[in-house]
Order: structure tokens, then C-alpha cells, then sequence
């Protein structure tokens, strides 16, 4: 199940199923669907109609994403949680390599934002479109091309050194403001 | 239009516990725009538990959060028992519910200590921290103990709790219910507080969806979302309870819904004791199969997501944490723009963004003047002057 080499479908049931049924030609092939929990893939060149039309659900909410790397490219999971009903529905769509490339969701869906910023940063996912990519989690002075969640990332042999101490200024530090 | 200032708030600000940097844009004593940077103590946690094995990861992601050490590992543990179909033995359910409800019970009085010192009543500071310590006692003498509880595991918990604890627990929660009504009482019929915290820091049921927002922060809104109803997991299915909305979506919304569920978690914990089921605390997991797994969980801030992917190794190939304030705190874009600057010290503690007790910041400075814009101490007199203010004119 964890890369789409499987081509068999699961049968769509429950409310999970009624859910991937909505979302019609968007759903490429179902990997999980249990009366609770929901997988699928989705067309990575639609993932903006796909956030849009969960959003118009009702009680659904964007729970988070995560992105993961594997073979092709980097799955960008968007996991959405539907209340009062209980389910969380996952839809998988692919950044491929060598660019990352994919369709920001944050315009649409605003709890996207900084989740995307995070994979951004982390991953080196290239949300097009994305109304704010500035630096979420990294410092602003961290490598650009280095992304420390990849796999080939090592904690201790890639960190890089330390920026210099700097002090912007027109800001005085601590205690140095108080005339 | 008047000139535009920045008033920084943080990095490292007693408001929160972790490192968050507030930037208000403001214009005179209005606030026009905010934003937000976090990150700044990020560990690396989620890359960490890819080089730990399924069983170590609880002890780690527990040290996520101080407060929330019960609901992170139990979110992680739920995520891996889903993609391993554990059955989890029921004495286990309801010691995993207990530990929870204790937690959140410790988690609110906490926030309602800390709000009324930013507010000027200092009395009930006194007073909801004096009530949290009966139950951190009670989850030393259930876990071991204050925090990082290490009580979950995959498959149940590590540690029972005998009848005579559990008797002294069912004590301790009766004997918090008198003071927590006094307290209730105390604050939400203070007409001065109505004044101060009623119509400030709105968020909108509207802005909860489109924020992805959760928890208190979201029911303040009227909006009636919580896992351990929608999506049960431990013992909630099996006791009576409710879950607690407010009408408002402001500051005082946020507070009622708190204060009220510390009620709903005694009242929880009372009932687990009562109909706590005999035997076995754990059950036998083999191998974790390839799959994944996703596990929620209602923490006191809101819903805590973990996400977790094996491949049939010892370790999780993927782990996504996903705290509740991560989507709680962008809604200040929301909540914050149009208030005044006394008022946006509560609204920023009222999704309750973890607290610190650091009490360092960084001062901005006109450069032109070299007067020093507001510091932390400037925010909390501003904040208790308008109380003062308030409670004069009455």
C-alpha cells in the first residue's frame, strides 16, 4: 500500500465511500476505505478543485498534511477530518521529482498555509501559487537547497555551520533599549 | 490613514511556552495585521522517531509537549494499533481515559490561572493553581509522575492503578468539584470580566473552517467539534458526558468553554473509577505489518494528529505530529485584526498557546527617538489598566 504499484480498487462503501464517490474523475485509485478511514490518490494536477469541493462538505476540516518521500517524487497527504460523523480521509498526490512541483491549496483552503510553508522548508516541495512562501520552520539563514526531513539528509553529517552572530541594526538587544 | 507601527511580541515571551514571534501591525492603538513566526526551538522530532523504533517512539513524542505528554503518545500509539488491528484490552481503554481527563483537567485550570494574571485578578491565579495541584498529585500517584507520564504503549499501558489509588483519585475529583463551581461562579459572573473579555478577539464559525481550527478555541465559536465524541477512542464511548460549546466565538466563549469542561472531566474520571473493568492492561503486539495509520486525539488545546507509515520494519518510515495550536494559531489573522493593544494579550492566551515561564523578549526601538515600543510588562499594565479602568466606571 505504500506506493501505487497495486492497481486493485477497493470497493467504495460506507460514508468514507460516499465522500470519494463525490469527488468523481478527481479519485485515480482507492487504497483504503474502512468505515472510518478513507485513502486515495488523486490527480496531481487537480488538487485545487479536490480542496475546494472538501471544503463545501459539511463538517469537514482540514486536519493537517504530510508529505513523504518516495520513489517518484515526494506524496503530499492531505488528511481531512470529517465532523460530526468521525472519519479522516486522506488524498494522496504526487510532487514528482526532479522539480517537486504542485498546485498550492493554500488560496482555497487557508489552513493550508503554513502546513505547506512546513513541507516547503522541510521537504523542498515547490507549491505553485502559494500566497506567502517565506521561511516557516528553517532559519532564515539555513542552506536553500538543503531540506532536513529528505532521507538522505543526515542529522549529524549535513548540518550546516552556524551563521554568524549578527545583530540587525536598528534593533538593540536585550536590556539595551531602556534610556 | 495614521502611521503604521510593528509591536513585537516574543520571540520568547511568557505569553507562550514555546519560542513564537507575534508581529502587530498597528495603527495608533489599533491592530491592522499580524503575523506570526514559529520555529524557533523546532527539534526535529518527527525525523528523530524515524530513527527510533515503534516502541521507543511514545517515550519521545511524549516530549513534544509538556502539557499535552498524555495525548501526543496516545495519538501515535492509536495510529500504529490501526495499522497493526490491536485489540486493546478495556481496563486499559478506561486507565488510558483517566490519565487523559486528568491531564486536561490540569491543562484548564493552568489556562484559567494565567488568564486572570494577565486580566489583574491575581486572586484567580491563586486560586486555579491551587485547585491544579490536587491533580497533579493525583497523576504522580497514577503514573509516577508530573509530566511525560510514559504511560502509553502499543497495545495498552505500562502501568495499573491498584483500588486504593483509584479510590483516592474518585476523592480527589469529588472533592474538586465544590471549589471549581466557586471558581466558575467567580469569574463568569463578574460583571467587570463580561465588560473585559465579551465582544473581544471574535473568531467566527466561518474562520474555524476555513483555519482548520480545533478544541476549545473552535467550541468558543459554537462550533460543537471534539474527538472523543465524533470519533471515540479509550473509554469516552462508554461513559455520559457532553461536550461544552459557547455562543460568542470571543475571549469569554473561549474561557465558559474551559472552565465548564474541567466539570465534564471530573465527571469522567469519577465514572471511569466506578465502572473500571478487571483484567488484563495490555495486550501482546507482534510484528507492525506495512500500512498506515492515522490515530487523533483530543488534547486540551484541540485535536492532536499523528499520521504514521510503516513498512513492516521496526520503524516508522514516516511520523507526522501535528499539535493543536499549529492550527489554532494562525486564526489570530482572524481574531486579533481591529482590537485594541490591551485587549490582544488575552486573545493571544485565549487558544491558550502553551506558557512559558521565560520571561526574556525582544524590544523594538524607535529609531529615531530610541524610545522603546511596548515590552511584556507594558502589555500585562496596559492590560490590567484597562481592567482597573473598567471596574472604576462601574
Amino acid at each position: 500500500m505504500t506506493v501505487a504499484a497495486s492497481k486493485t480498487q477497493v470497493p467504495l462503501s460506507g460514508l468514507v465511500g460516499e465522500i470519494l464517490a463525490r469527488l468523481g474523475d478527481l479519485v485515480v485509485e482507492v487504497h483504503q476505505c474502512t468505515h472510518r478511514r478513507g485513502i486515495a490518490r488523486i490527480d496531481p494536477l487537480r488538487t485545487i478543485e479536490a480542496a475546494e469541493r472538501m471544503l463545501g462538505m459539511d463538517g469537514s476540516r482540514l486536519a493537517t498534511a504530510t508529505g513523504i518521500e518516495v520513489r517518484d517524487g515526494i506524496d503530499i497527504l492531505y488528511h481531512w477530518a470529517f465532523e460530526p460523523a468521525g472519519l479522516v480521509v486522506t488524498l494522496k498526490a504526487l510532487a514528482p521529482r526532479p522539480g517537486f512541483e504542485i498546485a498550492s491549496v493554500a488560496n482555497s483552503v487557508p489552513a493550508a498555509n503554513w502546513i505547506e510553508r512546513e513541507m516547503h522548508d522541510l521537504l523542498g516541495v515547490e507549491f505553485v501559487g502559494h500566497p506567502d512562501m517565506r521561511r516557516l520552520i528553517l532559519d532564515d539563514s539555513w542552506p536553500k537547497d538543503l531540506h532536513p526531513l529528505r532521507k538522505d539528509f543526515d542529522q549529524i553529517l549535513d548540518r550546516p555551520p552556524l551563521p554568524p552572530n549578527q545583530t540587525p541594526p536598528d534593533v538593540v538587544g536585550e536590556g539595551g533599549g531602556q534610556k | 490613514m495614521s502611521h503604521r507601527t510593528v509591536v513585537n511580541i516574543g520571540p520568547y515571551h511568557p505569553l507562550q511556552e514555546e519560542a513564537e514571534f507575534y508581529q502587530l501591525y498597528v495603527e495608533g492603538e489599533t491592530v491592522v495585521d499580524v503575523d506570526v513566526r514559529i520555529s524557533y526551538n523546532h527539534r526535529g522530532i518527527e525525523k528523530l522517531d524515524e530513527s527510533k523504533t515503534f516502541d521507543q517512539v511514545p517515550f519521545v513524542v511524549e516530549r513534544v509537549c509538556g502539557i499535552c505528554s498524555a495525548s501526543h503518545p496516545l495519538a501515535y500509539v492509536q495510529a500504529v494499533e490501526e495499522i497493526a488491528h490491536v485489540r486493546v484490552p478495556e481496563r486499559a481503554l478506561y486507565l488510558r481515559t483517566i490519565v487523559n481527563e486528568l491531564e486536561r483537567l490540569h491543562s484548564h485550570l493552568l489556562w484559567v490561572g494565567l488568564a486572570g494574571h494577565f486580566l489583574g485578578y491575581n486572586t484567580v491565579f491563586m486560586w486555579a493553581w491551587k485547585y491544579r495541584e490536587p491533580v497533579m498529585d493525583v497523576l504522580e500517584t497514577a503514573t509516577g509522575s508530573r509530566v511525560n507520564y510514559a504511560n502509553c504503549k502499543i497495545g495498552g499501558v505500562r502501568r495499573d492503578i491498584d483500588a486504593e489509588q483509584l479510590k483516592h483519585i474518585d476523592q480527589v475529583c469529588s472533592e474538586l468539584v465544590g471549589p471549581l463551581e466557586m471558581l466558575t461562579k467567580a469569574v463568569l459572573d463578574d460583571p467587570i470580566l463580561h465588560a473585559r473579555l465579551k465582544k473581544v478577539g471574535i473568531l467566527t464559525p466561518q474562520a474555524v473552517k476555513l483555519y482548520g481550527a480545533c478544541g476549545p478555541t473552535a467550541r468558543g465559536s459554537g462550533v460543537p467539534i471534539d474527538v472523543r465524541r465524533d470519533d471515540p477512542y479509550a473509554a469516552y464511548d462508554r461513559v455520559d458526558w457532553k461536550v461544552i460549546t459557547a455562543d460568542g466565538g470571543d475571549v469569554f466563549g473561549k474561557a465558559v468553554v474551559r472552565l465548564l469542561e474541567c466539570f465534564e472531566s471530573a465527571k469522567i474520571i469519577r465514572q471511569c473509577v466506578r465502572d473500571m473493568p478487571a483484567g488484563e492492561i495490555d495486550a501482546k503486539v507482534e510484528a507492525i505489518p506495512p500500512g498506515e495509520g492515522v490515530g487523533h486525539v483530543e488534547a486540551p488545546r484541540g485535536e492532536t494528529f499523528h499520521y504514521v507509515r510503516s513498512d513492516g520494519s521496526n520503524r516508522p518510515v514516516r511520523h507526522k505530529i501535528r499539535a493543536p495550536s499549529y492550527n489554532n494559531v494562525p486564526t489570530f489573522k482572524a481574531s486579533c485584526i481591529g482590537l485594541q493593544i490591551p485587549d490582544v494579550a488575552i486573545t493571544l492566551a485565549s487558544v491558550d498557546p502553551c506558557y512559558s515561564c521565560t520571561e526574556r523578549m525582544c524590544v523594538a526601538v524607535d529609531a529615531q527617538s530610541h524610545k522603546s515600543l511596548y515590552n511584556f510588562a507594558d502589555l500585562v499594565r496596559l492590560s490590567q489598566e484597562k481592567t482597573e479602568r473598567l471596574r472604576k466606571e462601574r
